[in-house]
């Protein structure tokens, strides 16, 4: 099985600590995964705010790298379903959509196609998960409250797995956190108070640690976090399964 | 061209292609009564369900019950027969305005929503049962259905120039979401349903 | 932009400046998505029901000329008189004439948000016919001269105290009362008066079926069935996309629609008009406005299925915390960021920006339209069009180019985390509207594919 690692731009830039241990813990659980050099970004900064069309150099530049993988797997729910539901190409077009359904997300990879059933990991801290939109309601990476429909959540059976981690419950289990990519600063006031009500609800029960499967919802959270002077954390879901504390 | 055939153009140049329309009988639970469940919506909702043998019964739950009952206004003859409802004058349907009880024949109910189907033929107006101050409405104990697919299997291609699945009092909740009963129409409303089919007709 | 000049951005950062009262905003609205869970998840079927639901309106669309014209034959048999309107204006011109052919200056209306689209009531008004509006929260921002902010909860944003306020002012209750009980029967008795003289009533229409030319009003307070049945002239004004081909199609919508707005089981009222009452007229107008257009736009026709529930607006974070009047349209939220668009694109060029495209509108959506999805297209759309800010896309260019580059990526890479390690000032500032109210990440000493190169490319 040849893997292919897709770090979003902006976990290879700010939190390089979530792609080392998406790495580490694919490459424990025997994988051989490859790194890209030349990766950049998916273009979903630019589709969101409107600019789709601008977006082919990325996109050429994404099947460039990842041809010929068996999988190309990321940590963000986010980045993946973009790259599932935008990439093409006018020149290769069915060998866009081929690259486009190779494309993982982490915690699905490992219950999907790497079908963990147990992890020799351990994180004794109460920890909040913020579910992200796009992997949530996107992906299908868990349960939606809005669907009357039987209840799974991949990152939760993963978390599960994790020794001495103590999951706190949520008065609202999936609601957005008000990142939205470009909307954190078009629209600054809306997208800052529902990052503090997200927050908050974590706060109010107990968390230590806030994580996700997104590292972007995770950072809107950490600026509202240190804003505040809390000592609550966020962590990225990878670097959690990867703990040996 | 009249605006009408230029909607008319503009609407089949534009729309999208054919698709079949999905089977909905398949949502229908059968004929089967559910009284119990019609009962537990229809108080959650702010109705009250009565079982009576006949038409004396049900008033006197209405004098017993609602001691300023008031007038009480009904198109039923065996109704008027027993309550000293005077004729009310008028044909505007205005007349009924101050109408405390108004009792009238319905179909039908639901039982997933404690609605219950009447059409205007039993209303003698239309604004009887909802310009009265509070409804009375009298169903056979074996006509409850169980959801509101059954209940247009019932109706089927009945005629009827206007008709009203009526669930519950008159309500609003506009003002900051607190439930107030009588907001237009009635402020209550209860079911009497007739144990004896035959007293009904 | 719209006529104050603000979009939602700039009009939910006022909205946004009493916290309290965007909590308090927030929570009630919450509240009722709590209940349509709660409803909804009563019913195993639920999903068939959405499915089917969206199936019946894919049929409406794809043979809406031909129902169309089915309803209009079936309207007249049962004695209906049938008017077309092409647009908002033509509708206006209908209703007034109508009323002046009675000589009646005076109507209660029931809820349409139709007829706030239209702009209805200014427009008579101007004509010197007044409009009473029947429903409990549309009489009160009527008395408050605004419009409503909700298409199902038109004052939802209005505070107990500040209707008490109204009603003082305009209703002589007491000063200071605010119960919701009291205010209530104050309208009852208020608006009693007003149904008890009225000769022409206006509704809107929930539901028109083809087969039978009968059209179907729902409400909770009775108020439409009030004017409708005491009015000498009943006018009911519907979109044309408000067509449903058979009778029994209303035991799914009917299920769906209450459940989804409220989490009722159903409205108290669900009243289904055929035939005007004996000596008295009933027209109905069919109105275009632009609904023609869209059904002509590939990506945004699935629209057209909105029976006006107002579930995307109560699950919206962003509807919840910027408040209806923010989407300067007569319809709100999700649906009527999707809506606005077709009429006015450079009007409503911000509306499909305000959203996080988290897609819990599709998910409560009865129909199923692709809310989301269609907000992600009109931005498309709209940039194409050349409706956004000439500095946004000026940055999204840069944006694209570097991104395509990956030794330009590297560059800019080190560039940006050098800002925030060694010039936290340049960035942290309030010009970055990032900064105002949250911290900045922290700069890691190395980027991922730095530590790659350190950590793995070199052993292997």
């Amino acid at each position: 099985m040849r893997v292919g690692l897709f770090i979003p731009c902006y976990v290879d830039q700010f939190f390089p600590n979530a792609a080392i241990a998406t790495l580490e813990l694919l490459e424990k659980l025997g994988v051989a995964v490859q790194f890209p050099i030349n990766q950049t970004c998916c273009g979903q900064p630019m589709a969101n705010s409107g600019y789709e069309h601008l977006t082919g150099g990325c996109n050429e530049l994404f099947m460039k790298n990842f041809d010929g993988f068996d999988y190309i797997v990321a940590p963000s729910g986010s980045c993946v379903l973009h790259v599932r539901e935008h990439l093409r190409s006018d020149e290769a077009p069915v060998k866009a959509r081929d690259i486009a359904h190779k494309v993982f997300e982490l915690t699905s990879f490992l219950t999907d196609i790497l079908k963990v059933e147990s992890l020799d990991s351990r994180f004794p801290y109460r920890v909040g998960m913020h579910q992200s939109c796009h992997g949530q309601r996107g992906l299908h990476l868990s349960q939606m409250t809005e669907l009357v429909a039987p209840q799974f959540s991949k990152p939760g059976k993963l978390l599960g797995m994790v020794k001495d981690i103590d999951l706190i419950p949520l008065s609202r289990k999936d609601e957005c956190c008000g990142f939205g990519g470009t909307f954190c600063v078009t629209e600054e006031a809306v997208s800052a108070k529902m990052g503090q009500d997200r927050v908050e609800d974590h706060l109010e029960h107990g968390a230590e640690y806030i994580t996700g499967v997104d590292m972007s919802c995770l950072m809107h959270m950490e600026g509202i976090l240190k804003r505040r002077d809390s000592k609550v954390k966020v962590i990225h879901i990878a670097e959690i399964l990867n703990a040996q504390l | 061209m009249s605006s009408r055939d230029q909607i008319l153009s503009r609407v089949k140049a534009n729309k999208p292609p054919q698709v079949k329309l999905p089977d909905v009988a398949v949502f229908e639970q059968g004929e089967d009564g559910a009284a119990e469940k019609f009962t537990e919506i229809l108080n959650a909702i702010g109705g009250g369900v009565y079982y009576v043998d006949d038409y004396q019964e049900l008033l006197s739950i209405l004098r017993d019950n609602y001691p300023d009952h008031g007038r009480i206004y009904s198109p039923i003859p065996d109704v008027k027969a027993l309550t000293d409802c005077v004729a009310i004058e008028g044909s505007s349907g205005h007349q009924f305005a101050d109408v405390e009880w108004a009792v009238i024949k319905g179909h039908f109910g639901v039982a997933e929503n404690g609605a219950i189907w009447i059409t205007g033929d039993l209303m003698e107006y239309r604004s009887l049962p909802f310009i009265c101050q509070r409804l009375a409405i009298i169903i056979k104990q074996n006509d409850i259905l169980p959801t509101m697919h059954d209940a247009y299997r019932r109706i089927g291609d009945s005629t009827y120039s206007y008709g009203a699945f009526i669930a519950g009092p008159s309500k609003t909740a506009d003002i900051e979401q607190s439930l107030v009963l009588g907001a237009h129409g009635p402020k209550g409303m209860a079911v009497f349903i007739m144990k004896d089919d035959s007293v009904y007709s | 932009m719209n006529v104050t000049g603000k979009d939602h951005a700039q009009l939910a950062g006022a909205f946004n400046k009493d916290t309290q009262r965007v909590n308090w905003h927030d929570e009630t609205l919450w509240w009722i998505r709590a209940k349509r869970d709660k409803a909804v998840h009563g019913l195993p079927e639920w999903e068939a029901l959405r499915e089917t639901a969206s199936k019946i309106k894919h049929n409406v669309l794809a043979n809406l000329d031909t129902y169309l014209q089915q309803f209009e034959v079936n309207a007249m048999g049962n004695g209906v008189t049938v008017h077309w309107a092409a647009d908002a204006a033509e509708h206006n011109r209908i209703v007034h004439q109508l009323l002046t052919k009675k000589r009646i200056t005076r109507m209660v209306k029931s809820k349409s948000m139709l007829t706030e689209e239209c702009g209805l009531n200014e427009y008579l008004a101007e004509h010197g016919i007044e409009v009473i509006d029947s429903d409990l929260g549309e009489r009160i921002v009527q008395l408050a001269k605004e419009p409503p902010s909700h298409i199902v909860l038109p004052c939802i944003h209005k505070k107990k105290e500040e209707i008490g306020d109204l009603f003082h002012e305009h209703l002589g209750t007491p000063a200071g009362n605010a119960d919701p009980q009291f205010l209530t029967n104050t309208a009852r008795h208020h608006l009693r008066e007003v149904f008890l003289t009225r000769k022409a009533a206006l509704t809107g229409v929930n539901f028109a079926v083809a087969e039978t030319g009968e059209i179907v009003v729902c409400t909770n307070e009775g108020n439409a069935d009030m004017g409708a049945h005491l009015a000498d002239i009943h006018i009911a004004s519907m979109g044309i996309e408000k067509l449903i081909p058979q009778r029994k199609h209303l035991g799914v919508f009917l299920r769906i629609l209450t459940r989804s707005a409220t989490g009722q089981p159903i409205t108290t009222y669900s009243s289904h008009f055929k035939s005007p009452q004996p000596g008295k007229e009933m027209h109905i107008i069919l109105v275009d406005n632009g609904r023609s257009t869209q059904l002509g736009r590939e990506e945004f026709r699935n629209s057209l299925k909105c029976i006006r529930c107002g579930a995307c607006m109560n699950t919206c974070p962003v509807y919840r915390r910027s408040g209806g009047h923010s989407y300067h349209n007569a319809i709100a939220g999700p649906i009527g960021s999707i809506l606005a668009p077709n009429l006015n694109m450079e009007r409503y060029a911000d509306l499909p920006f305000a959203s996080t495209l988290c897609g819990s509108c599709s998910n409560v959506c009865p129909v199923k339209i692709d809310i989301h999805d269609q907000l992600y297209k009109w931005r498309q759309v709209l940039v194409k069009a050349g409706y956004t800010p000439k500095t946004k896309t000026a940055a999204m260019k840069i944006m694209s180019t570097t991104l395509a580059s990956p030794t330009a990526y590297r560059l800019a890479g080190k560039a940006g985390r050098m800002v925030i390690k060694y010039a936290p000032f340049a960035v942290n500032n309030a010009l970055n509207p990032w900064y105002k109210q949250r911290d900045m990440p922290e700069a890691p000493k190395q980027s991922f594919r730095e530590w790659y190169n350190d950590n793995r490319k070199k052993k292997n």
